[in-house]
Parts: structure tokens; C-alpha cells; sequence
């Protein structure tokens, strides 16, 4: 048992990371600027929707109308114009969002008992923005013919919502967990499949391996120190969550912490194996950056719900462990729940740990003896 | 300008020459396309749904017939208890609850009001939202086929004919949103990170000293390095836009030239940047980190995920310096809704603006080291 | 062409470098005559490399001045590199292009014609032996011909003064001496080389020498004198006694 030289090669890896001022900071800060970007920046509440009237004859309906948009908070009046032909610059330009279409004669229609047609016209190039106006249009004119007819004692249904576990839906509450897993995957994995693939560029792995240390201990040696810097970039997005955003922390601490551990372990290893596999240090670079942090971002729901996705492409998401691990994060933060709920993800991510750090230690030799 | 050729084709030979690189070129557009524009959606297709009956009457099971009717949702289980449901909301088995409370069917008779209860699970807000939405649909339709068949009740006619139009998009297919946006982070990733990286690995390999004392002038130098990396990177938009359009089928109502114009236009400032990185670090490993960090907060504040509007207002500040939001809002207003160039003349100006304060920069920085 | 200096190549007054309060050159004074080979010998970090980094140019220099062929190194840069050739101790070429396309890219940028390029890079390859591996790349050469190419690809626009910065570094003894006939091939055509070492057997090859200890010039001359001057056998000797007496007074950087 080497212990001191293992011991010795940790705070040479140490002395490395600490030498590297720009990449420490850059590790340090990203959690902590990360959170408060998508804490304060990232709604995906739709507000100071620009509303544009297409009027071709303006009367006191119509202006009737306008006000009651107007005297929401969701609408501005950006414009008022005489022809529909008006309305597709505007939506070109980008400022209006959305436009209503009264036709002539609207207040006499409305006067006379007749029906009168409204037409509201989204811009739908984004359309989740889109689909979310036109609910606030339709309902400000619901509203609106409420008060025209008296109330003729429609059917209803009256739903109450409750939204659990998130009850604001608030964004920031959502990407927090998420957030912990890109940033865990970004110092576990590529910086790992960096760090490593560089001293074997360098020549400096091959004096590592002959020397008494043995292969697992120049993995561990490796490993540790970005484990750690994991470990701090956790606790420091979790920190600036819970004092800046006020994010729920429902669930036992503990527990959250030790499954960030599990996680990064499973991407530290794959992070190993990028390094064993490649054999340069771009070659790693590329390689981690396709490997972990693409599907990390975009196939673990940690934005993008999977349940939306192509039946054909979530099998795919079932082995991205960053997948696994939100359903974690998220379940013991915001729910409160704790293993009898989260035991079969755990599962997953303790599975995933292993063969990783197997096949990692595995190609490790002999691609370097 | 003799030394100049002879540099580009150096340039042009190295490229050539590094297979990882050319595959990832080739590749990357491709899998990014792929994986975006499939992943990056927040529609629901199906939600899971727990139903908790306590009325059992020909109406309560009619709503719950409806909601699975519709195809939005899936029936995950069903029990008068809601002590169940809560447990299966806790696991994830279900995503949805609705509560039907008893004597709702005496309730709709009798008072032509009955109410129900809706509780989501809103650990992932947007996916509630968008479920919420949904149900609210289907319960007030239903809502309105009992008024009709019980109560005989409707009116004469409507008063107001509401008619909704979805412009550029009338499938709401999110997909044709997202595309213009990744194309645009495609050739920032190119222009910047490789510009970066690139020079980063002369230096670090000794060849950028060789080249400083030749009587080659500085703007030589930085000529053929950003050239042939404004060529790949519009080469890059190409087979994106290719992907784009056939294997996705969205659509181009503007002019190519006008979205290769604005191109050209913002790879100087997305070059600029990445000489500018390159002046900073003295390792691909620092260069990777800084563009990488870089650009992920220019992505995230540029409106490719979620509205700029939505933005609190210092956030909108921040973006209106942001060349990649500029460029975003230009990609995708000539390509969804065929906006000319003086419909987008004013982001253009900016993205010019910023390419002549971001090179210049760059190359004074790059003077001084 | 300035005619003033013409009998020195390089001359250098008071030279020095700081790096905040390190001082890594200190107040060097020399002249290196035309068509001279001239030595700069020291241990690792004695400021071989940061002095030369001054003359051509990559380094400002903190004090004092140079005149690298007749031209001051602060205010004519241009000029000075017109007229210089490097070879860096790092490998300078680049190793994903051919042996041709390297010769070809540095003609280029010393604006060599079409022409002089073409009859250059075959004149070049023949005499090193390299004809035949023209179309390849130079990471594939073994060690000792990718020195030898970057000391001819310095050589190609016929500067009047080269720098090598210690060009011998891991080279064999065989590779070692056909470089060093490279060197007295190119200052019998007129040719000035300044270059740093640290193997004193090829200190003895220089004209003269300058013994650099921690930053200063810690003695100047021929071999011979330098040996005279010591009463020492070789050049060898020479150095150890230089190191031992100046790093006795303990100001050790």
C-alpha cells in the first residue's frame, strides 16, 4: 500500500487545478452566475404582449374593445391600423405579437342582436408564446361578451387548480435540479476527459504509469480532485437557489447530497473512458462535449419535458444519467420525497456508476501500456 | 498582400488535414438538428392521468370518458381515493389528478354548476402549464355539450363569432421555431470556439512566435485565420439550412441571400469574439472553458429558449447588446415570415455595429500581447 | 542598408528585462561582428532565451537598447525581421503540413517570388537528403531532420543574422555535428549566427562566447581566451567556476 504516494499525486492534481486561475474561476463561478441567469433571465410567462387593432371602420364598439385590452397588464397597444394588409410588417418587424380584426359596421352588428366577428391573429412563429396569447386574447373577449349578454345561464363546470409541488411555477424551481446536473457533468466528465486526455498528449501519463502508483490509484488520484470541485460547484448553486431565489428545499439534504456524489461518480468515470478512448486533446474535448453535455442539456428534461419528445427518441434519454438524476434532484427538493419513492432511479444511477467505472478502469490499461 | 495566400492555403491544408475536426463539422449540424429540434419542445403529447371518481353518475364518468377520448391523455389509474392518487402523484405514475367530488351530477342539474378539482404535479411548470391548458379545454366543451343536451340552453346565437388565425406557423409546430435558432448557435459555436481554438493551438505549439518575427503583418495574420473559419462556418449554415429543409421541412419564405447576407455579417463579430478569447488564454483547455462559458450565457439571454420579453428589464438591457439575439430574431423573421432586409434592417445595423467594436477590439488586443 | 554598422551585426547596450522584480536579463553589453558564430551559454534560466526574445523582437525590452543589423529593435521591428531567421528550442514548423508546404508557406511570407521558391526548396531538399520525402508530413520525420529542415527553412530567405535557440536539444551526436556543418556552411556565405546551448562541447565549435550567469554576462571571448583567462582546461570548466563563485554571495533569483 502506496497510500503517501497516492497522497502525493492528489496534491500535484490539486496544485494543477489551482495553477489554472482561469478554468478555477470559470468551474467557481459558472454555477453561481448560471443559477441567477436562469433564476432571473429564464420566464417562461408570457408578459407586455404587444396587441395591434385592425379597425377598418373605428366606432364606439370597437373602441370599447381596445380599452378593455388596454386596461389589462398583459397588453400594450403598440398600433391601430386601417387595413389587414398593415398587419404582416408589423409582425415582420417583430412588433406586435398578435392583432385583433373587428369588421365594419361592428358596434350596429352588435346593436342590432346580430353577431359580430372578431378575428385575432397570432404571430405563431414561436409557438408556445403563440399558443399562450391567444388564450389571453380569447379571454379578455370571453370577459367582453360576458358583459354584452346578460348571463344566460350556461352549463359550467368550475375547475380549482392546484399546482403541487411548484405551486408559482416558478422557472427557477424547475432548473435548479437540472442546473446541478450540467454543472456536475460539466466538472466531472469534460473536465476529467480533459485533464486527463492532456497528460497523455503530454508523455506525462506514461511516467505516471511506471511509476509504483498502480492504475486505479492514477485514476483515483485524477478523479478526486475534480470530485471535490464538484462537489463545492453543488453546494454553491444550491446555496445561491435557496438565499437569492428562495427555491423549496423540501426534501433530506443529506440525501441530495449523496446522490450528487453517485452522479458525478457515474460521469467521472465516463469522463475516464472519453480520455482512454481518444487520443488527443481536442479529440477528448469534442468527444465529452457530444457525449455529456449535449444530452445532459437536451435529452434529460432538464428544460425540455420528455414526455414531449418522439417515441422514437426517449429509449435514448433511459441512458443519459442526468436523466435519472433530476427525477432525483427534483423529487427530494421540491416534493420532499425521499428513497422509498426515488429507490429504482437510484438504482439506475448506482447500475450506470458501476459499469462505468468498470469499463473506465478496464480500458485505461491497456490503451496505455 | 502575396503573404496572404500563402497563409490561406496553410490554413486551408491544416483544416483539411484534421479528420476530427472535418467529421465534427460535418457531423455536429446534423446530430444538433436531430436531436433540438426533436427534443427541444414543450408540447405534452400525453399525459398521465389519474382520475378519482366519487360520484359515479352517467356525467362524472362521462368527463373522465372525455378526457381520455381526446388523445391527450392517458388513463394511468383510477380509485374513489385520493389518498391513491396522491401516492401516485408522488411516484410519477401520474401527472395529473382530477377530482370529481359527489353530487356532481346533482350539482350540473340542479344549479347548472358543478365544480371539479384539477391538481397537477408542477415539479416541471411549463408541463403543467401546457396540461392545464389542455383539460381546461376539454372540460369546457363538455361543459357546453351538457348545458346543450341537458338544459336545452343555447341561445339564439352567438354574439361574438371569435375566429383565431395562427400566422407563419399555422401547425404550431415548435419545431420550425426552434431550427433558425439552432442554426444560428451552430455558427457561433463554429466561428467562435474554433477561432478560438485555433490560434490557441499555434500558440501553445511555438508556431505563433515563428510567424510574429516574420516581417507577416498582423493583419495578414489574423486574415487568414479568420477567412477560411468565416468559410467553414457558412458552410456549416449550408448544410444546416439543407437538413433543415428537407429532412425537417421548414420552411424559407425570405431570401437565402438576405439569411447568407446577415451571416457573413454576424461571423465577424462571432470571429472577433473568439480572437478576442484567444488573446486571453494561453490553452485550448482555458480557450474551450472561457468560449464555452461565454457563449452559454450569450445562448441563454439571447431568446433561443424562452422569450426575451418575458425577461425582466435589465435582462432585456443586456440583450439588445447580445449579437446572437439580433441574429436569432433575423433568422427567424426572414425564414418563418419572410421578412425583407428592411424589415430587418435594424437588428442588421446592430449586428454590423457590433462586428466593427468586436474586431476591432479583438485586433488591438491581439497587437498587444 | 545602414552603413555605420556595418562591422557589427548585432549590438546590444544595457539590455535588460524585468518581470515585475525578477530581473531575468541584466544590463547585458555586446557586439556580435558579422559572419561570427556566437555563443550564448548558461544553465537553464540564466536569460539565454529572454535576451534573444529581445533582439528579434518578441519581447520589449524593460531598459538599455540593440541594433540587430543596424536597426534598433524597439522602433524598427519591420526591419530587423527582414533580416533575421529563427529557430526556436520549441519545434517551429508546422507538423500537419508537408516538408514542401512549410518550405513553401515561409518563402511566402518573406515574399520570396514563385520562382526563388521553387529553385530554393529543391536546392534545400537535395541537400539535406530530404527529395524524397517532400510530400510528407513533417510530424512523421524523426527528430534529428525536422531540426535540420527548420534550420534550412530559417535559412531560406537568406537572412543576414540567425537565432537558434538551443536547436540541438535531444539530438543525437551523428545528427549533432552534420548541424553544426550546417551552421559554418551558412556563415561562410556570410551568414550570422547567434546561438544558445547548453552542451559545452559545442560551446568549443562557436567563434566566441558569453558566459550568461543569472541574467549578466558573466565573462566574454574565444574559447581559447576564456580558457586562458580561467586557467582551464575546457569551456567546461570554465562554467563551473563561473557558477560557483557568482552564486556564492546567496542572491540566488
Amino acid at each position: 500500500m502506496n497510500s503517501a504516494a497516492l497522497w502525493a499525486f492528489i496534491v500535484k492534481e490539486l496544485r494543477h487545478i489551482r495553477r489554472d486561475r482561469q478554468t478555477l474561476t470559470i468551474l467557481l463561478f459558472m454555477p453561481l452566475v448560471q443559477v441567477v441567469l436562469f433564476g432571473f433571465a429564464l420566464r417562461s410567462d408570457v408578459r407586455n404582449v404587444r396587441i395591434a387593432f385592425v379597425e377598418p371602420a373605428p366606432d364606439a364598439a370597437t373602441v370599447a374593445l381596445r380599452n378593455r385590452f388596454a386596461a389589462t397588464n398583459r397588453f400594450r397597444v403598440v398600433a391601430r391600423v386601417r387595413r389587414m394588409d398593415d398587419v404582416e410588417p408589423l409582425f415582420r418587424r417583430g412588433e406586435a405579437d398578435v392583432a385583433i380584426v373587428t369588421e365594419p359596421d361592428f358596434a350596429s352588428h352588435l346593436s342590432a342582436g346580430d353577431t359580430a366577428h372578431v378575428a385575432v391573429i397570432i404571430d405563431a412563429s414561436d409557438p408556445n408564446t403563440g399558443s399562450v396569447i391567444r388564450n389571453y386574447a380569447q379571454a379578455v373577449l370571453a370577459a367582453y361578451e360576458g358583459d354584452l349578454t346578460e348571463n344566460r345561464g350556461a352549463t359550467r363546470i368550475i375547475t380549482d387548480v392546484r399546482m403541487r409541488f411548484n405551486p408559482t411555477l416558478e422557472s427557477v424551481n424547475l432548473f435548479v435540479p437540472g442546473l446541478i446536473a450540467l454543472v456536475l457533468t460539466l466538472v466531472s466528465a469534460l473536465m476529467t476527459a480533459i485533464s486527463l486526455s492532456r497528460e497523455k498528449e503530454r508523455g506525462t501519463l506514461e511516467v505516471l504509469l511506471v511509476s509504483p502508483l498502480r492504475p486505479w490509484q492514477i485514476i483515483v488520484g485524477k478523479v478526486l480532485p475534480y470530485l471535490g470541485l464538484a462537489f463545492a460547484n453543488v453546494l454553491t448553486a444550491l446555496l445561491a437557489a435557496w438565499l437569492v431565489f428562495h427555491v423549496p428545499f423540501r426534501g433530506s439534504v443529506p440525501l441530495l447530497l449523496g446522490e450528487s456524489v453517485l452522479y458525478a461518480l457515474a460521469s467521472l468515470a465516463l469522463g475516464v473512458l472519453i480520455a482512454a478512448l481518444s487520443s488527443s486533446q481536442r479529440g477528448a474535448m469534442m468527444a465529452a462535449m457530444l457525449a455529456t453535455m449535449l444530452p445532459s442539456a437536451l435529452l434529460s428534461g432538464m428544460i425540455f419535458p420528455i414526455a414531449s419528445m418522439p417515441r422514437w427518441l426517449s429509449p435514448f434519454t433511459n441512458v443519459v444519467p442526468a436523466r435519472w438524476f433530476i427525477v432525483i434532484a427534483r423529487g427530494i427538493m421540491l416534493k420532499g420525497i425521499g428513497l422509498p419513492y426515488l429507490w429504482r432511479e437510484t438504482l439506475v444511477l448506482i447500475a450506470m456508476a458501476l459499469v462505468l467505472i468498470t469499463v473506465a478502469v478496464r480500458s485505461f490499461k491497456p490503451r496505455l501500456a | 498582400m502575396r503573404a496572404l495566400r500563402f497563409l490561406l492555403v496553410k490554413e486551408f491544408l491544416q483544416i483539411a488535414r484534421d479528420k476530427v475536426m472535418l467529421r465534427m463539422t460535418i457531423i455536429a449540424p446534423i446530430l444538433q438538428l436531430l436531436l433540438l429540434s426533436n427534443a427541444a419542445t414543450f408540447e405534452v403529447k400525453s399525459a398521465r392521468l389519474y382520475v378519482v371518481d366519487r360520484d359515479h353518475t352517467t356525467i362524472s364518468r362521462g368527463l373522465s370518458q372525455r378526457l381520455q377520448a381526446a388523445g391527450r391523455f392517458v388513463l394511468a389509474d383510477a380509485s374513489p381515493s385520493a389518498a391513491l392518487a396522491e401516492e401516485a402523484l408522488l411516484s410519477r405514475r401520474a401527472s395529473l389528478i382530477v377530482n370529481i367530488p359527489p353530487d356532481f351530477e346533482r350539482d350540473i342539474v340542479r344549479d347548472h354548476a358543478a365544480r371539479v378539482q384539477l391538481v397537477l404535479n408542477a415539479e416541471d411548470g411549463a408541463t403543467a402549464g401546457v396540461t392545464e391548458g389542455y383539460a381546461m379545454q376539454i372540460i369546457t366543451r363538455y361543459a357546453g355539450e351538457l348545458g346543450a343536451t341537458i338544459h336545452a340552453s343555447s341561445p339564439t346565437g352567438p354574439v361574438l363569432d371569435v375566429r383565431s388565425r395562427n400566422w407563419y406557423n399555422a401547425d404550431l409546430r415548435y419545431r420550425d421555431y426552434m431550427v433558425p435558432g439552432i442554426l444560428v448557435q451552430l455558427v457561433t459555436v463554429v466561428g467562435t470556439l474554433l477561432c478560438a481554438m485555433n490560434i490557441v493551438r499555434e500558440k501553445e505549439v511555438g508556431t505563433l512566435d515563428q510567424l510574429t518575427i516574420t516581417p507577416l503583418s498582423r493583419s495578414a495574420f489574423i486574415a487568414a485565420k479568420l477567412i477560411p473559419l468565416w468559410v467553414i462556418a457558412l458552410f456549416e449554415l449550408t448544410i444546416g439550412l439543407l437538413v433543415a429543409r428537407l429532412v425537417f421541412g421548414v420552411p424559407m419564405r425570405g431570401s437565402l441571400v438576405l439569411v447568407f447576407f446577415a451571416a457573413s455579417v454576424y461571423l465577424v463579430a462571432a470571429l472577433g469574439l473568439g480572437l478576442w478569447i484567444s488573446t486571453l488564454v494561453s490553452t485550448q483547455q482555458q480557450a474551450m472553458f472561457v468560449t464555452f462559458f461565454i457563449i452559454m450565457v450569450y445562448l441563454l439571454m439571447s431568446g433561443l429558449f424562452t422569450p426575451v420579453r418575458s425577461m425582466p428589464d435589465w435582462a432585456q438591457w443586456l440583450a439588445e447588446i447580445n449579437p446572437v439575439k439580433h441574429f436569432i430574431g433575423i433568422m427567424r423573421a426572414v425564414m418563418l415570415k419572410g421578412a425583407t432586409i428592411v424589415e430587418v434592417m435594424k437588428p442588421l445595423l446592430a449586428l454590423a455595429a457590433f462586428g466593427t467594436v468586436v474586431l476591432s477590439l479583438a485586433v488591438r488586443q491581439h497587437g498587444r500581447q | 542598408m545602414s552603413a555605420e554598422s556595418a562591422t557589427s551585426a548585432i549590438e546590444a547596450r544595457n539590455l535588460t528585462r524585468r518581470f515585475g522584480s525578477f530581473v531575468a536579463v541584466d544590463h547585458i553589453t555586446f557586439d556580435i561582428r558579422a559572419g561570427e558564430v556566437f555563443g550564448f551559454l548558461g544553465a537553464n534560466g540564466a536569460g539565454k532565451t529572454t535576451a534573444i526574445k529581445m533582439l528579434i523582437g518578441l519581447l520589449p525590452p524593460t531598459e538599455g537598447e540593440a541594433h540587430v543589423a543596424g536597426f534598433d529593435v524597439r522602433t524598427q521591428r519591420l526591419e530587423v525581421r527582414r533580416n533575421i531567421g529563427y529557430m526556436s528550442q520549441r519545434f517551429s514548423l508546422y507538423p500537419d503540413l508537408t516538408v514542401r508546404e512549410n518550405i513553401r508557406l515561409y518563402g511566402g511570407i518573406y515574399g520570396l517570388t514563385d520562382s526563388e521558391i521553387r529553385e530554393r526548396s529543391s536546392s534545400l531538399l537535395e541537400r539535406l537528403g530530404l527529395s524524397g520525402s517532400a510530400g510528407d508530413l513533417v510530424a512523421r520525420l524523426p527528430l534529428g531532420w525536422k531540426q535540420k529542415l527548420a534550420f534550412s527553412v530559417a535559412l531560406l530567405h537568406e537572412p543576414k543574422i540567425v537565432f537558434l535557440d538551443e536547436p540541438t536539444g535531444g539530438v543525437d551526436p551523428i545528427t549533432r555535428r552534420q548541424f553544426w556543418e550546417m551552421i559554418y556552411a551558412a556563415t561562410a556565405r556570410g551568414t550570422t549566427v547567434l546561438v544558445t546551448t547548453h552542451y559545452m562541447d559545442e560551446a568549443e565549435y562557436c567563434g566566441r562566447l558569453s558566459i550568461m550567469v543569472e541574467g549578466r554576462i558573466a565573462a566574454l571571448g574565444s574559447p581559447e581566451e576564456l580558457k586562458r583567462q580561467f586557467g582551464a582546461a575546457s569551456v567546461d570548466d570554465v562554467f563551473v567556476q563561473l557558477a560557483r563563485t557568482t552564486s556564492e554571495p546567496g542572491t540566488a533569483a
